[in-house]
């Protein structure tokens, strides 16, 4: 069974990711904010990260540029999801090392297709 | 709805569009046209169907696209355009080396996705199509979604559906809260409106067809007609992609499975395509 880390401070977020992604039989792990997603990280490396931008504590970009870091944190598949719906925000994600890109709002449909994208699904 | 109202939109979408509704499909017609009728200030489809007796001819053709626009979306469902890149591209290649020009015909090319994803394919292609004169004619029967292919706009929900984030970046630029595709990509799609039961052969000889999830909703027979008529319209070395759950086996000779790509069909015979006088050869056809 693959995991995946939902990073988000909404814990409703949290919950609809948990929902859509379980369904696809993923073990899910929770994070609201970058600090704990990274201790999370320290523990156990998810098989993917789904990624809000926007957090209090340490946001989704710098728990990102720390996970990279990490030893064997190449390895994780990191789904950006985020309000954060403009071109520059999208590149500077990629840039650091972020895989695929949800613009929030999402629906069930978008989930599945990113993660068929990046062949988690 | 009635059992004739429904009898009635049947034979009429039978007629003008090939669409085949069987009696299960009742959902997709209320589905579909309730909203539609709202919006002509009808109480429901009964009105309508009255309305369309009547002989409003604007009406009838809202409801005939209405009926007749197919969910879709970019690379909607990979394998085609992996066949496209790493078995059609290549084959064409070698084999149009000397002419150095690509027709490709969307035949169901709805509100762009498809023929849009096909020029980004040819794009990445990079290099070796440099300086090949590219044609991607895309034609659907519906005027209203040619008309949202030509802007080449899409929501946020619709760019995300298939769409890898590195192509969105590249191929497109935000216009408020869309997403538009550059317009090197919308000048590679030329539209025409065109209904599949009809004549096609004015649009010319292709290289490759593609016929994706649109003859799933023809009978058995027109299906036929129509392979046979398209096989007229690919070159003897061209081919013709159809949809996840369509197939030629069993309706026709005209074409051939290729042997280990799905979905990815070759015509059978071995002599050009006859042309139609006054037909444009593929390299007379409008430019993109």
């Amino acid at each position: 069974m693959k995991t995946c880390l939902v990073v988000d401070d909404s814990s409703v977020i949290r919950k609809v990711a948990r929902r859509i992604l379980e369904g696809f039989n993923f073990r899910i792990v929770e994070a609201e904010n970058g600090e704990k997603a990274l201790e999370a990280c320290r523990l156990e490396l998810p098989d993917a990260v789904l990624l809000d931008w926007n957090m209090p504590v340490m946001d989704g970009y710098e728990f990102l540029r720390n996970l990279r870091r990490m030893p064997g944190g190449d390895q994780p598949k990191v789904v950006f999801c985020t309000t954060e719906n403009d071109v520059a925000h999208i590149a500077r994600a990629l840039h650091a090392g972020a895989n695929e890109y949800i613009m929030k709002p999402f629906d069930k449909d978008i989930v599945t297709a990113k993660f068929q994208e990046i062949g988690l699904i | 709805m009635t059992p004739l109202d429904f009898e009635y939109l049947r034979k009429l979408l039978k007629e003008r569009s090939g669409l085949d509704l069987t009696a299960e499909k009742q959902y997709l017609v209320e589905s579909r046209l309730t909203p539609l009728a709202r919006k002509a200030g009808l109480s429901g489809i009964g009105d309508l169907v009255q309305k369309m007796k009547t002989g409003a001819a604007a009406l009838t053709i809202d409801v005939v696209e209405a009926m007749t626009t197919n969910e879709t979306f970019f690379f909607r469902d990979k394998t085609p355009f992996e066949h496209l890149r790493e078995t059609v591209i290549p084959a064409l290649l070698q084999a149009r080396a000397a002419r150095r020009h690509l027709r490709i015909w969307c035949a169901a090319g709805s509100t762009g996705q498809e023929p849009y994803s096909i020029a980004m394919c040819l794009k990445e292609c990079g290099p070796p199509l440099t300086g090949w004169r590219t044609e991607i004619i895309a034609t659907d029967l519906s005027n209203e979604v040619l008309e949202k292919s030509r802007a080449g706009l899409y929501s946020q929900f619709e760019v995300q559906r298939g769409l890898p984030i590195q192509l969105l970046i590249k191929y497109f630029k935000q216009v408020g809260e869309l997403w538009q595709i550059n317009p090197d990509i919308r000048a590679m799609v030329q539209h025409r409106q065109l209904n599949l039961l009809q004549d096609f052969s004015h649009l010319g000889v292709f290289d490759v067809i593609f016929c994706r999830n649109v003859l799933i909703y023809f009978d058995q027979q027109t299906k036929a007609g129509v392979f046979t008529r398209l096989a007229r319209q690919v070159e003897v070395d061209g081919f013709l992609a159809l949809g996840a759950a369509e197939t030629v086996v069993g309706l026709t000779d005209a074409f051939k499975p290729h042997p280990d790509k799905r979905g990815l069909y070759r015509p059978n015979r071995v002599s050009p395509p006859s042309r139609a006088a006054g037909m444009p050869s593929p390299r007379a056809a409008a430019g993109g």
